[in-house]
């Protein structure tokens, strides 16, 4: 057995870590057992990341995930929960560096765009994964944090918005 | 596991370090109060008492509102507590991502091998 385990690892579950790194910053790690180069394609094909994205704990499922991974490019993901609710997240890649780097706006939220930068440094194999969530403004992290009293009020206060924003156009 | 930011933990402690602020965090444990009030209480000027809720506030530990010419003092521990719910949720929602994500990256891994093989044919 112990022969067996030295040729073929069983894999351990990495950490998954969330930190609050300053009034406006999250950051969020993990390592995956994989090169860079696939973790990084996992993020930049949209059939890949529909295949991940929503996680299949909660009854959130993934209606629709457009993405042009690309500098300049736009994505939307729509979201749904329940028979009725759903939620978009929209925004536009500004940073596109194969196998390292990925820069995206999050331009749903009303106090101004957040930016999302996720690197991946590989070594031995593995890839360590950095994603920094930087928001506007320590009121608009606040105000995430706040309304994050289950995820049922984020969807709603996201539908309101979306109706607003359809009603815009 | 919860990494809680290291910075406001500092603050929570520098906050903690003083005997005053820890009087006046004693005191809204009992009741809201006023700056006046706590000035009152704590034998200080208006301007001593803000700075020691100042940096109670700073650290997440106390929160004001300020109603007409009254601001008024609470423990913000609740908000703390708040936070540190919702960072943990945050951080479950990414790692079921992740978890998932684990499985694409596999699949990626074996289809990579088995096209490996093929081209060594």
């Amino acid at each position: 057995m112990d022969a067996r385990r030295e040729s073929e690892p069983t894999p351990v579950k990495n950490q998954t870590t969330v930190e609050r790194k300053s009034e406006r910053e999250l950051v969020v790690t993990r390592t995956f057992n994989g090169p860079a180069r696939l973790v990084f394609e996992a993020w930049t094909k949209p059939e890949l990341l529909k295949l991940w994205w929503a996680p299949r704990s909660t009854d959130v499922s993934l209606l629709s995930c457009e993405a042009d991974v690309r500098v300049g490019g736009r994505y939307r993901f729509v979201f749904g929960h329940g028979a009725s609710k759903t939620m978009a997240f929209f925004g536009r890649y500004l940073e596109v560096t194969p196998h390292s780097r990925l820069v995206w706006t999050n331009e749903e939220g009303d106090g101004g765009e957040a930016i999302t930068t996720v690197t991946f440094e590989e070594e031995g194999g593995k890839t360590l994964l950095i994603l920094r969530e930087l928001h506007p403004s320590k009121e608009a992290l606040d105000d995430a944090i706040a309304s994050g009293e289950g995820m049922r009020e984020t969807f709603e206060q996201l539908d309101e918005l979306l109706v607003t924003l359809e009603a815009s156009r | 596991m919860v990494q809680y930011s290291r910075t406001r933990l500092d603050a929570s402690f520098a906050a903690l370090s003083d005997a005053t602020r820890r009087g006046v965090l004693e005191q809204l444990g009992r009741a809201d109060a006023s700056i006046t009030d706590l000035a009152e209480r704590f034998h200080m000027t208006l301007t001593g008492i803000k700075k020691h809720v100042g940096v109670l506030e700073q650290a997440g530990l106390v929160t004001t509102e300020k109603v007409g010419r009254v601001r008024t003092c609470k423990l913000g521990l609740r908000r703390l507590e708040e936070e540190t719910a919702w960072i943990e949720r945050y951080r479950q929602l990414w790692d079921s991502r992740f978890d998932e994500l684990d499985k694409v990256v596999e699949e990626l891994k074996r289809k990579e091998k088995i096209n490996g093989r093929q081209k060594r044919k």
